[in-house]
């Protein structure tokens, strides 16, 4: 079973095995830097549903769960 | 004239290292192919001048947002010598991946590795010789923030510009070569050459966002941060205003007036009244702007405005707006105008729209300036600072009312997708520079306009010539008695109906025109306002300038930026509405209470 970045415990990191969503959009979450094979991990959340802070490598990013959930991660059993 | 083009995502420090190339000799001008001004500047290299093209931030050369397009444009259709790719040394992880994609232009091109200093802290080890070899291009180490480097970067510069290659322009047929096989490249070339520690992340920018970022303190800490600014430029910027309108004050009486005595009294009338106050007002806005926008660049470029993003965008999107709506409009709170430019980030047309809309709302500098005089001139000095609060607090709740009202006839679906990037500090140098610019800028474009505007408003207050200036005989005083049956039950007088008339030019004009109206100097305008006019009514003067139409310039950016002249008669009728709507209420409420 996958889950997907919006789903992910604050302070857990996974790999990413797939990014959703139409093409464009796919487009652009990859070229901020959200790519399949790259370690993610949420550092915290805003309050009322707002935004994600996530971090890849060094760059910490902004995305709200709606897009997150696009994002699928590898579960680590 | 060999051309360099700069180009890097956003958040690279592209803009520093340009400053730190040009100084303060850049101009904004027109590209072929290109909608949108770009800022660039003529520099000596070597033996040669060469023009240095800042082109806007980018996060994909084959992406669809519009700086993506413009960057794309531009190298389609104007002769590039050299491509100045500038990438975050910290994040090579990402930003490799720009360079890779315009590597495939074919076009000769230097990388710069900046921010160099940082790497450095968080122990990032960058092997450059190596990436350079593997990447078959020539690579920079700087930091353009401290100049580390600069030099040696320059030098990379002139000798790659040196070369007899012809200029070319990009040919974009090879530019959409498939990005996964670049994708698999970056990773190589990051393996090779790049080593991170296993705990790279900023650890001073981390414990700040635990506080600034904080459930429940986020947001206090926030709007604290812009009302302490807010009073900063305020307590700073009141006492250099009086100094500045002492001085012209002075240069009117002892240097000017004299010289003139022997003129017929019209010409007079109009170098005095006319010209030296419409330039005197021009002048007198000079420190605040100054002050205003280094205080700007230092929440601009901390990357504080993203972490306001982080904690508005839950309320922000369910005004059908997201967190960089909020952004720009915390930007407009400088000047209108370019943060109305700057929602063209913004993909999905709906959502900048109803950006555009609420932007004009933002009290901007010059708003301010009439809001500082009348604070001053009307209110106890314990007062003052409070009543300037509450406009601002007035300011979002038009901006949130209007996107509430009109969010479902311009809605959206567009995503966030936002860095954060580390807590960092301007140099003095930047700031000066943001302060230099921003005031080029205004004298650059709005002094005509505001010289016309006061010029205007002395004809029709001295026509005809035979009249008291300003009495209900001459035009301005028929024009506020045409519109009188619209602006006394908000109570607004005649007087100041002529002098909002031409705040619709700029707002700038507003108290030029006063002091013209008032037969005043700007030294002797506030206390005639403080006799003539109560609380209630500078305050209700205050909420109509604070919403009404916003100035020329404003409209004439929505127009340019929507293409569309519903939308900005759109955007200039309801906020006429809005005001008069306000002004009613607070006015007639506050009378009712028996003030």
């Amino acid at each position: 079973m996958s889950i997907s970045l919006d789903q992910l415990a604050i302070g857990v990191s996974a790999t990413i095995s797939a990014v959703g969503g139409d093409p464009e959009l796919r487009a652009r979450i990859q070229a901020i830097g959200l790519r399949v094979g790259r370690r993610v991990a949420v550092i915290r959340r805003s309050r009322y549903g707002g935004p994600l802070q996530v971090r890849i490598g060094t760059s910490d990013l902004l995305i709200r769960p709606q897009q997150a959930a696009l994002v699928e991660l590898e579960t680590l059993e | 004239m060999k051309r360099v083009a700069l180009l890097g995502m956003p958040n690279t420090g592209k803009s520093t290292f340009f400053n730190r190339l040009t100084g303060a000799a850049a101009k904004v001008g027109n590209w072929p192919g290109v909608t949108v001004d770009l800022l660039s500047a003529k520099v000596l290299l070597g033996a040669d001048m060469v023009e240095i093209v800042d082109l806007p931030g980018l996060y994909n050369l084959h992406g669809f947002a519009e700086d993506e397009r413009v960057a794309r444009r531009f190298l389609e259709d104007n002769t590039v010598d050299l491509l100045l790719v500038i990438a975050n040394s910290t994040q090579l992880d990402r930003q490799l991946a720009l360079a890779l994609q315009l590597q495939e232009l074919g076009l000769p091109m230097l990388l710069l590795l900046n921010m160099s200093d940082e790497a450095s802290r968080l122990g990032i080890e960058i092997d450059g010789e190596r990436l350079a070899r593997e990447m078959g291009i020539e690579i920079a180490t700087v930091s353009a923030k401290h100049g580390h480097g600069f030099g040696k970067a320059k030098d990379a510069i002139t000798r790659l510009l040196s070369g007899s290659q012809p200029a070319r322009k990009a040919d974009m047929s090879k530019a959409f070569a498939d990005d996964d096989a670049l994708e698999h490249r970056l990773d190589a070339l990051y393996a090779d050459s790049v080593r991170v520690p296993l705990t790279s992340s900023d650890r001073v920018t981390d414990r700040l966002d635990r506080v600034l970022l904080h459930p429940w303190f986020g947001l206090p800490l926030f709007f604290l941060a812009m009302l302490g600014m807010f009073e900063a430029v305020y307590t700073l910027g009141a006492p250099l205003q009086d100094a500045v309108a002492w001085l012209l004050e002075m240069v009117k009486e002892q240097a000017v007036a004299p010289a003139v005595t022997d003129w017929s009294p019209m010409v007079r009338s109009f170098l005095l009244d006319g010209l030296f106050d419409g330039v005197g007002t021009v002048v007198s806005f000079l420190p605040i702007i100054v002050l205003f926008f280094l205080f700007m660049a230092i929440v601009e470029d901390s990357g504080y405005l993203s972490r306001a993003a982080f904690l508005m965008d839950a309320f922000m999107s369910r005004l059908g707006l997201d967190g960089r709506s909020f952004v720009m409009q915390l930007m407009g709170f400088g000047c209108n105008v370019p943060a109305l430019m700057g929602t063209r980030v913004m993909r999905s047309r709906g959502l900048r729209l109803l950006t555009m809309l609420i932007i004009p709302f933002s009290l901007c500098s010059a708003r301010l300036q009439v809001f500082v005089f009348f604070t001053t001139a009307i209110f106890e000095p314990w007062a003052a600072p409070l009543v300037l609060f509450s406009l601002y607090v007035m300011s979002f709740v038009a901006a949130f009312l209007t996107a509430l009202i009109y969010r479902s006839r311009l809605s959206h679906a567009e995503p966030l997708l936002l860095e954060l990037p580390p807590y960092r500090f301007p140099t003095g140098t930047q700031m000066w520079l943001r302060g230099w610019r921003e005031v080029t800028h205004f004298l650059r474009e709005a002094s005509g306009f505001i010289l016309l505007g006061v010029l205007l408003v002395w004809a029709l207050t001295h026509y005809p010539s035979d009249l008291e200036p300003a009495s209900s005989g001459t035009l301005a005083g028929q024009l506020a008695t045409l519109f009188a049956p619209i602006f006394q039950p908000i109570g607004i007088d005649d007087l100041m109906t002529v002098a909002l008339l031409f705040g619709f030019v700029a707002k700038e004009v507003v108290l030029g025109a006063m002091a013209l109206i008032y037969g005043a100097g700007d030294s002797h305008l506030a206390g005639i306002v403080a006799g003539r006019t109560d609380w209630v009514q500078a305050y209700s003067f205050m909420l109509f300038v604070l919403v009404y139409t916003p100035c020329l310039s404003t409209v004439a950016v929505l127009r340019q930026e929507s293409k569309s002249w519903k939308f900005t008669a759109l955007a200039v009728g309801w906020p006429l509405l809005l005001a008069w709507l306000l002004s009613f209420v607070f006015y007639q409420g506050a009378r009712a209470l028996g003030y």
